[in-house]
């Protein structure tokens, strides 16, 4: 009776499932759901430090991470400079906009500098894209963490533009409307807002010819210009787009902390991105959220907990490593690719055990 | 308008590929040596040679894989000798790889649309297609030519050989070819298989001509017209293929003249 009951009520949500699966496999996902609820509400549950310390920061780090995943999980290339790309951004906010350094910053109001930050740091971007792409596999990675670490050790040397080790203070954050829109729910809310448009962007990109044909020169370039594809341009097209994701995430990043230095583009922070990518997945645009999460949560609280065991408080960067480690070893796509598997299991022994009869 | 003209009238000159002196060095070995050949288009010519006669080598200059060290290559007229593959491949040629190079992490469907799309435009196209796109529709087609509709929704990693192999011709019939260069497209298939690529190859449209390189003579000389073998990276006999099957010295040197 209960099982003829339940094959009914599932039998037609799953053609709908069938026949939306080939243009939005998320809408019917209701665990997809619960998520982007949770989210929505967010800032009737969490308090002030929760919704920005914890949860608009996992979305801008998982957004600077998206990029990454776009790169390396269609097309292949694992590029250390995302996060450049977003401080490169942060820093032309800075500059072009209204800051404390009033003898740095143009003064220009957001609606100016915010695109202008946009359209040269994706440039930017595009620009080390076309030197990467010369190149595959670890030399990829070398070129991307070389142009990291040049800006880096830029920054830190260049007091006209950027104001040497000392960096850009007090950034001004926009207010319109009446709104002060760097207070905790407005940000917030702009924060999801952009995480969430990425996050449809790469998921719908995936799809289309672009990102289709990404992941045909991911899987054998060669081929690829055998087909008639232009292997090269096509790269340097997804580093375009990557590299305007990261500079979105890097407005934000700068809004956030409203100051930039050159601490949050050293090298450290580079990688900080490639783990979080890699622990939380990069077959899936979901993966880099999950990293990003778990990456906040542990440099959050490990502090507290590991002064509590009579540890040193900053080897919180031990348990990440470690967990990278256990992550690299036991599952290469990463968190979802576990709970993937979880799922794959739980759903076979449900089958075994149906099948077998031996619950009555 | 004067490009249009001349490739009109170079047509009409009648070579759909036209080798002259073509040399590839690797360091001091020479792969192929000052191969000068002409095929009309339409023209359906198997090259054949043992292992190393520089028959894949061939291919991969005239595909634009690796550049000549000299000589020119003219397709249609058109001197492509220093074109890159993509531009080569949007004229109207197109290959297969004697191992299958396919794309693994995607379907066999997608696999195929990849390949109408490389051959049109929209190739950046940030937009998915529609339920009535028309190269969604010569993908089905293309599936469906190559009896693989049954698996089109399978990732190409979960399929047989054989089945990879029909997809990789699948795959260079994509949108409008002109002349196909097929490396082994037999090798490793069944002979159930084999009966099936040769009808393929038969039944293609007459105005598509192409070169095969096949070691079964049986599949090779049944799909041709013309021969050409190659040894040591030169060309050393061209004709009929009764010819070449009964020309002594090709028999010594390849057909196991060993039985004599």
């Amino acid at each position: 009776m209960s099982l003829a009951h339940d094959a009914r009520v599932t039998a037609s949500p799953a053609t709908m499932a069938q026949r939306a699966a080939r243009t939005w496999p998320e809408i019917n996902n209701p665990a997809a759901w619960v998520v982007a609820v949770i989210l929505v509400i967010m800032p009737l549950i969490a308090s002030g430090f929760f919704l920005i310390e914890i949860f608009a920061s996992t979305l801008i780090l998982g957004t600077m991470a998206l990029s990454l995943m776009f790169l390396a999980g269609y097309g292949g290339m694992v590029s250390l400079m995302q996060l450049t790309i977003a401080g490169f951004s942060a820093y032309m906010v800075a500059v072009f906009g209204i800051s404390g350094n009033a003898n740095i910053s143009l003064g220009w109001p957001w609606w100016l500098a915010v695109p202008m930050a946009l359209a040269l740091a994706t440039a930017f971007g595009t620009l080390g894209g076309a030197l990467a792409v010369r190149t595959e596999g670890i030399y990829t990675i070398m070129i991307t963490l070389a142009i990291g670490a040049a800006f880096y050790y830029f920054t830190n040397q260049n007091w006209a533009i950027f104001n040497g080790h000392t960096g850009i203070n007090t950034v001004a954050t926009p207010r319109f409307w009446g709104v002060n829109w760097r207070a905790d729910i407005p940000f917030y809310y702009i924060v999801l807002a952009v995480a969430a448009l990425c996050y449809f962007a790469v998921q719908y990109l995936s799809r289309a010819p672009f990102g289709l044909a990404l992941q045909g020169v991911r899987d054998n370039p060669r081929r690829m210009a055998a087909l008639g594809f232009n292997v090269n341009a096509h790269r340097i097209a997804a580093y375009a787009f990557a590299s305007f994701v990261a500079a979105l995430a890097g407005v934000l990043q700068v809004w956030n902390y409203r100051q930039i230095s050159p601490g949050s583009v050293s090298v450290g922070a580079c990688i900080d991105v490639l783990i979080i990518a890699v622990v939380g997945g990069i077959t899936r645009p979901i993966g880099p959220f999950i990293g990003a999460l778990i990456f906040v949560l542990l440099r959050t609280f490990a502090l507290d907990f590991l002064v509590r065991l009579g540890l040193d408080g900053n080897r919180f960067r031990l348990l990440i490593g470690l967990g990278f480690l256990a992550i690299v070893f036991w599952s290469s796509d990463g968190v979802i690719g576990l709970w993937q598997r979880w799922r794959q299991s739980q759903k076979r022994d449900a089958n075994r055990s149906g099948g077998g009869h031996r619950h009555g | 308008m004067d490009s249009v003209a001349q490739r009109l009238s170079v047509v009409g000159a009648g070579a759909a590929l036209e080798l002259r002196g073509v040399t590839r060095l690797f360091g001091a070995l020479a792969a192929l040596t000052d191969i000068t050949m002409t095929v009309r288009p339409g023209e359906r010519r198997a090259v054949l040679g043992s292992n190393g006669a520089g028959k894949t080598t061939l291919f991969n200059c005239i595909t634009g894989d690796f550049a000549p060290s000299s000589g020119t290559i003219r397709f249609f007229g058109e001197d492509v000798t220093h074109f890159p593959p993509y531009e080569r491949i949007r004229r109207g040629l197109r290959r297969t790889y004697q191992i299958s190079a396919l794309f693994p992490g995607l379907t066999v469907q997608d696999n195929v649309y990849l390949a109408c799309r490389g051959v049109s435009r929209g190739r950046f196209s940030f937009l998915r297609p529609g339920q009535n796109d028309a190269l969604m529709h010569a993908a089905d087609n293309l599936v469906q030519a190559v009896h693989l509709s049954a698996v089109k929704d399978q990732r190409v990693a979960e399929l047989a050989h054989g089945q990879q192999r029909q997809l990789e011709i699948a795959l260079a019939l994509a949108g409008a070819p002109r002349f196909v260069l097929f490396d082994e497209p037999a090798a490793g298939l069944s002979p159930t298989e084999r009966a099936e690529l040769i009808e393929i190859l038969t039944s293609l449209p007459a105005h598509i001509g192409y070169i095969i390189i096949e070691h079964d003579m049986d599949v090779a000389l049944r799909v041709v017209e013309s021969v050409t073998m190659m040894h040591n990276g030169r060309i050393f006999k061209e004709g009929l293929p009764e010819e070449i099957q009964s020309d002594p010295e090709v028999q010594e040197l390849y057909l196991g003249g060993g039985h004599e």
